[in-house]
C-alpha cells in the first residue's frame, strides 16, 4: 500500500470538515474521491501535501506516518499536488514555472529528462515556453500545473479538480492525459466533482459527503450504482 | 541649460541612493505585503558600521561597503525573525504597526547607545571634481551612481536567474503553491529580507560619503522618500522601485536649484499624493490579470 489514510479529522477554521476519513491507494492505481462542494474532498489533498494539519488520525505513505510533515518535506517523500484552480505562478514565464516544480531535484540531468518528458507529453507548453504563464488559456494552464507537478518525479499525484472550468474539448484531454501518466507509473488521487469521468478512468472510488465515506468500490461498481447515480451522476 | 545637465547628474547621484533604499521596500513588500518602515533604519545602522570600521579599524571603501551590506542583511533577518515572523497570520495593521515600533526602537536604541550628535564621516576618498562642458562632476558622485547601478544589476540577475530568485517571484505570486513545489516559505523570506537589507546597508556608507554627516535619526526622511520612490515605481515592481527613486532624486534636486530648498520634502510628499490619486498602481504596477 503507498498510502494508507486513517480516521482522519480536519478542522478548516472553525468548521470540521472532515470527519474520521480513511481510505487507501495502492501503487499504480487510479483512486478517485467524489463528492459534492463542502464534501471536505480539496481539505483532505491539502492534509495530505501537508499544508493543512490533521487534528487527529493518521496519514502513512511508504509506511511512514507523514500528518505533522510540512508541505516542502512531502514533495520531497514524492507527493505532489496539483492544487485546485491551478495557482499557476503568473508573471513567470511557462519554462520558469517548470523550474519551479524541480524545485528539490538537485540531479540535473534528471531536470533535464524530465524537462523532455513533460515537453512530449504536452508540446504545447514546449511552444510556449518564453511567454508568462498567466498568458495561457484555462486548459493550458491545467496542462502547465500538471507539468509542474510532474517535475519533481512524484510517486503520487495529487490532482485536486483538473476539469474545473474548462471546455468540453480540454475535459477530454486532461484525463486522457492522467491515464497516461499513471499508465508510465505514477499513482493517482483524483478529486472530481465531475463524478461520471472521474470513476471512468478510476480503478477506484470513494464517495464523501459531509466529511465521511458514504460508499467505496470500484469505478464500475460506483458508476452502476443507483444511489451514486442519483447524486452525482444526475440520474 | 548647463544648470539643467547639473541638477540631472546631482539628482542621478542622489537618486540612486533612493533607488537603492526603494528596493528593500518593494521586494519585503512583493513578498510579504508590508511596508518594513524600519528599513530606512538599517540604512542608519549602514552607515553608522561604516562610520566605524572606517575610523577604528581603517577599512577602505571596498571593505566598508561590503561589510556594511552584510551587516545590513544580518539586520534584517533578525528583525524579520523576531518582530515580523510571529505576526504573520495577524492582520497587517498589527505588522505595520510593529513595523514602525522596531523603527522607532532603532533610532532611540542608537540614539541612547552612541548619543544623537551628528558626526562627520569620514572621507576615504578624496573628492575630485571634474568639469565637462560647464558641468561639475565629482569622482564621489560616480563612485555612487557606478557602485548603485552594479548592486541594481546584480539584484536583478538574482532575481531573474538564480533558483533562489524565482523562489521569491514564486512565493510572492503564490505562497501556497510555491509550498506545495517544496519552496521553504521562512527561507525565502529571509532571503528577501537580507538582499533588501543589503542595499540599504550599502546606501548607507554611500549617503555618509555623500553628505559628510551622518546622525542616529538621518534614516527617517530618506526612509519616506524611498518609500515614495518604490510607491512611484509601482509598489512590488523591481525596475519600478529603481526608476522611482531616480525620479525622486532629481526631482528634489530641481526644487533645491529653483530655489525651493525648504519643500524639498514636502514636494516628494506631494508627489505621493498626486501619485495615490491619479495613478495608485505606480508607473510599473501590475494590473494583475487573471484567466479563469
Amino acid at each position: 500500500m503507498l498510502l494508507q489514510v486513517n480516521d482522519l479529522v480536519v478542522n478548516y477554521g472553525v468548521i470540521n470538515a472532515v470527519k474520521g476519513v480513511s481510505f487507501d491507494i495502492n501503487e499504480g492505481e487510479i483512486v478517485s474521491l467524489i463528492g459534492a462542494n463542502g464534501a471536505g474532498k480539496s481539505t483532505i489533498l491539502k492534509t495530505i501535501s501537508g499544508l493543512l494539519k490533521p487534528k487527529s488520525g493518521k496519514i502513512i505513505y511508504e509506511n511512514k506516518e507523514i500528518q505533522s510533515q510540512k508541505a516542502p518535506k512531502v514533495v520531497a517523500e514524492g507527493i505532489s499536488q496539483v492544487p485546485e484552480g491551478r495557482h499557476i505562478f503568473s508573471g513567470l514565464s511557462v519554462m520558469e514555472n517548470l523550474q519551479m516544480g524541480s524545485f528539490l531535484v538537485k540531479d540535473r540531468s534528471k531536470i533535464k529528462q524530465t524537462f523532455d518528458e513533460v515537453f512530449e507529453r504536452f508540446p504545447i507548453l514546449k511552444q510556449r515556453k518564453n511567454q508568462d504563464a498567466a498568458t495561457l488559456s484555462g486548459g493550458e494552464q491545467q496542462m502547465l500545473a500538471m507539468g509542474r507537478a510532474l517535475m519533481a518525479n512524484p510517486k503520487l499525484i495529487l490532482l485536486d479538480e483538473p476539469s474545473m472550468g474548462l471546455a468540453p474539448i480540454f475535459i477530454n484531454e486532461i484525463f486522457d492525459i492522467i491515464k497516461e501518466i499513471n499508465k508510465q507509473g505514477t499513482t493517482v488521487l483524483l478529486i472530481e466533482q465531475n463524478a461520471k469521468k472521474a470513476l471512468s478512468i478510476a480503478d477506484r472510488g470513494y464517495v464523501l459527503s459531509t466529511g465521511k465515506v458514504q460508499l467505496t468500490g470500484t469505478g464500475s461498481e460506483l458508476l452502476a450504482n443507483k444511489e451514486v447515480q442519483k447524486a452525482y451522476l444526475g440520474g | 541649460m548647463e544648470t539643467f545637465f547639473q541638477q540631472i547628474i546631482n539628482g542621478l547621484s542622489l537618486g540612486s541612493i533612493y533607488a537603492l533604499l526603494a528596493l528593500g521596500y518593494t521586494m519585503v513588500y512583493g513578498i510579504i505585503k508590508l511596508i518594513n518602515f524600519a528599513h530606512g533604519d538599517i540604512y542608519m545602522l549602514g552607515a553608522f558600521w561604516g562610520y566605524y570600521v572606517i575610523n577604528v579599524w581603517h577599512f577602505n571603501f571596498i571593505s566598508a561597503l561590503l561589510s556594511a551590506m552584510l551587516v545590513g542583511a544580518a539586520s534584517g533577518v533578525i528583525i524579520e525573525y523576531f518582530a515580523y515572523r510571529p505576526l504573520r497570520h495577524s492582520p497587517r495593521i498589527t505588522a505595520l504597526i510593529t513595523a514602525i515600533g522596531v523603527s522607532f526602537l532603532l533610532e532611540n536604541g542608537m540614539s541612547y547607545l552612541f548619543s544623537s550628535n551628528t558626526r562627520d564621516f569620514p572621507q576615504i576618498i578624496k573628492q575630485v571634481n571634474y568639469h565637462i562642458g560647464g558641468v561639475l562632476i565629482s569622482n564621489i558622485q560616480i563612485l555612487i551612481l557606478v557602485t548603485a547601478c552594479v548592486l541594481m544589476v546584480l539584484l536583478q540577475l538574482i532575481i531573474k536567474k538564480t533558483k533562489m530568485g524565482r523562489a521569491m517571484r514564486a512565493v510572492s505570486v503564490d505562497p501556497d503553491a510555491a509550498e506545495l513545489v517544496g519552496i521553504n516559505i521562512n527561507w525565502t523570506i529571509s532571503f528577501t529580507f537580507a538582499l533588501g537589507s543589503a542595499l540599504a546597508g550599502a546606501a548607507g556608507v554611500l549617503i555618509g560619503l555623500y553628505y559628510n554627516s551622518i546622525d542616529p535619526l538621518m534614516g527617517m526622511t530618506p526612509g519616506i522618500k524611498a518609500f515614495v520612490a518604490a510607491v512611484l515605481g509601482g509598489i512590488g515592481s523591481v525596475p519600478g522601485a529603481s526608476v522611482g527613486g531616480f525620479i525622486i532624486g532629481i526631482l528634489e534636486t530641481f526644487v533645491q536649484s529653483i530655489g525651493l530648498s525648504a519643500y524639498k520634502d514636502a514636494v516628494v510628499y506631494f508627489v505621493l499624493i498626486v501619485i495615490l490619486l491619479i495613478l495608485p498602481a505606480g508607473i510599473f504596477g501590475k494590473n494583475t490579470k487573471e484567466k479563469v
